[in-house]
């Protein structure tokens, strides 16, 4: 805290005990979903790399999960670990040692899947996201946006994202957008208009790993 | 409307410009009078308020500085009454315990000297003369011997018998002088002594008269604020300044170790109350706590030092009995300790959780954690504990220039509402000249705008009368300056 901060402690301790409590929830909630299917499997590595860039960035009160996309259809049991930080700093650094370790050991041996559900993570992701109460909600898609489905499972429905902030992280390209970009960019372009569509507070692609912190932009 | 519904010949701008001039012209002439009246009725309007204004402000500015005067004066009295209640306070100490010894001092140096007296008259005796009968010896000596050996014998007998008298008798005179100067050498130790006290006697006098001098300066001081003179109140006035910059300066010190100490507890706090809450959009109530507990350790250093009578800001405290008063300064003090314990304590947690942390963010990153030496990395740690305990402490202190800065802000304070005060007056002063002045210069513009009927009404006049038509100027001149 700088020394400005300090300053405008003043102020704000008269104002507290006036009773003039700030009582929107600041914490920050974020749910990341990993592709595990296909190729992309083998980026696992890096997923774990932005898991721990969240361990290390996320607060006290903030809240995390972490979900793998392989099944035919997304379900809470695609959940690898979700917690919400503690208040209490002390406590807070044990939780995301556990969380750390779980995280390892589910990411240690992945096989890729057969499909990618991705509009069925944003979803449970949405869901996961309101019931925390967060004032803040990211989800984070680490893949790379080509959804697979089977020919029973139905996606073409609206869904709701509002107030959350989705962020597609390294979106490698496929074989076939090599041959043709545009398949790339039509594909990041559909994605961005459905969620959009779906209410999300702003769509955001981020393939530099070493900009994470625009990952965690609080507005 | 069209921008040419003014030109009576559409086609022809100069001849319409022309006409709508004459015409505007007549008009103007007719209403000549009225409109002069206007525009200074306007003038009048406007300025008169804004003077009437200045007035006011130049009154309240009188009356602020009377009252900052009286002030100031009540609260230099005060003060110079008080320094010089002490420095009669340290001069009646001074007295009493020079003075007071003063008689046996005086019996002491008597002695002395009567000691001294008694010791200089015994070495003033003088030794025995010698026997009369020298006379006679020397008569013998004049006696011829002739040869003859019995008298010679006499002779070196009355020689061998007065040989050994001398001696005798010169030992006798060297024991005697031998005894006056040790007489004399035990002077030594009485003079010294007596100069010893004689000495101490004038540094006493002269610090007495120091602090005489100290009080003097004070009572004229005391005397010019009695008397109310402008002197007596700049000085006070330029006290005042400089006691409220100095407390501020201090002030200033005291807030950068109130952010250290806020630094230091203001992560552990959030192991007591939370880290989740929030009381503005970046502002957590940990940090609320932690400036709380800052507040209420300059508290107790304030309680302490009114309990110590140091300060006067709680007048309540400062005239409590002497044992409730002592009660008041052990509970202060107890608590303050035990804040700065529980500081000290938060601090060691700080450093912990920071610790705790950064091993948590090692352990997360790619990069391993360089070895550090033990006992090294321990001293941030007990420098911590220490700045946790000594803080409240000092902390204390700001009670001093608080009270400082109070004081003499009604001086400084005073001294900027009147600077403001007369400002405003001179500023309001200046518009309403401005105002009745532009009523001035627009009246002066009509007329030259109407220029052409003023010089032929003017002819005009000057056909029928060979008096000058000044007397309209003139009047004119005469009510735009009333």
């Amino acid at each position: 805290m700088k020394r400005r901060q300090f300053l405008a402690v003043l102020p704000a301790a008269a104002l507290a005990a006036a009773g003039c409590v700030d009582s929107r929830s600041h914490s920050h909630a974020v749910y990341m979903l990993v592709d595990t299917s296909g190729t992309y499997a083998q980026e696992a590595g890096k997923a774990q790399v932005i898991i721990n860039y969240l361990l290390g960035s996320l607060q006290p009160g903030d809240s995390l999960a972490v979900a793998r996309v392989q099944s035919r259809s997304f379900s809470e049991k695609d959940i690898v670990a979700k917690a919400t930080f503690d208040s209490r700093p002390s406590q807070e650094n044990a939780q995301k040692r556990a969380f750390r370790e779980r995280i390892e050991n589910s990411f240690r041996a992945v096989s890729g899947s057969r499909y990618t559900d991705i509009t069925g993570g944003l979803i449970q992701g949405a869901e996961f996201l309101n019931e925390t109460g967060a004032g803040s909600k990211t989800i984070i898609i680490f893949s790379d946006m080509q959804e697979e489905l089977d020919k029973v499972t139905q996606r073409d429905f609206p869904i709701s994202l509002k107030g959350v902030r989705v962020v597609a992280v390294n979106v490698v390209k496929l074989k076939t957008d090599n041959i043709d970009p545009r398949k790339y960019m039509g594909r990041l372009e559909a994605w961005q208009k459905r969620v959009e569509t779906a209410g999300a507070r702003e769509w955001r692609v981020i393939n530099n790993l070493d900009r994470l912190d625009a990952i965690l932009a609080r507005g | 409307m069209s921008s040419q519904a003014w030109m009576v010949w559409p086609d022809n701008f100069a001849v319409s410009f022309l006409v709508v001039a004459v015409l505007a012209m007549a008009f103007m002439y007719a209403a000549r009078w009225p409109m002069h009246g206007l525009l200074r009725s306007v003038g009048h309007a406007v300025g008169g308020p804004l003077r009437m204004g200045a007035r006011w402000l130049l009154a309240a500015a009188a009356e602020v500085q009377a009252r900052n005067k009286a002030v100031l004066l009540a609260h230099g009295k005060h003060e110079v009454g008080q320094r010089v209640e002490r420095e009669f306070e340290r001069l009646g100490v001074i007295v009493q315990r020079e003075l007071q010894g003063y008689p046996a001092l005086q019996r002491k140096l008597l002695d002395e000297i009567t000691r001294i007296e008694e010791d200089y008259k015994k070495c003033g005796e003088v030794p025995p003369p010698p026997p009369e009968w020298t006379e006679a010896v020397a008569a013998v000596a004049n006696v011829k011997t002739g040869g003859n050996e019995l008298v010679l014998r006499v002779l070196e007998e009355i020689k061998r018998s007065i040989t050994s008298i001398h001696d005798k008798t010169l030992a006798d005179y060297r024991r005697a002088y031998e005894r006056r100067h040790k007489i004399l050498e035990s002077f030594m130790p009485f003079w010294r002594s007596v100069d010893k006290n004689l000495v101490q006697v004038e540094q006493n006098m002269a610090r007495l008269q120091a602090n005489v001098r100290t009080v003097d300066a004070h009572m004229a001081i005391y005397e010019q604020i009695n008397e109310g003179t402008d002197k007596a109140q700049h000085a006070l006035t330029v006290s005042g300044f400089t006691q409220f910059a100095t407390s501020l300066l201090v002030m200033c010190v005291a807030a950068g170790g109130a952010f250290i100490n806020f630094k230091l507890i203001a992560l552990p706090m959030s192991e007591m109350v939370g880290a989740g809450d929030y009381i503005t959009n970046s502002l957590r109530t940990s940090e609320v706590a932690a400036l709380v507990i800052i507040f209420v350790e300059a508290s107790m250093g304030l309680f302490l030092l009114e309990a110590l009578r140091i300060t006067h800001l709680f007048p309540r405290i400062a005239n409590l009995n002497d044992r409730l008063r002592t009660r008041m300064l052990w509970i202060a003090l107890t608590l303050l300790v035990i804040l700065a314990g529980v500081e000290a304590a938060l601090a060691l947690m700080r450093d912990m959780l920071i610790s705790d942390k950064q091993a948590l963010l090692q352990s997360l990153s790619t990069v391993q954690a360089a070895a550090h030496d033990g006992w090294m990395s321990s001293i941030p740690t007990a420098g911590q504990m220490l700045l946790g305990f000594i803080l409240p402490f000092a902390l204390a202190f700001i009670a001093i220039p608080l009270e400082s800065v109070i004081h003499s802000g009604r001086t400084v304070g005073g001294v900027f509402v009147l600077a403001l005060l007369r400002s405003l007056a001179f500023v309001l002063r200046v518009l309403g000249s401005l105002a009745r002045q532009m009523s001035r210069v627009l009246i002066k513009l009509y007329d030259v705008v109407i220029v052409v009927p003023l010089m032929a009404e003017r002819m005009w006049k000057g056909s029928r009368s060979e008096r000058p038509s000044k007397l309209d100027v003139d009047v004119d001149l005469e009510r735009t300056h009333a």
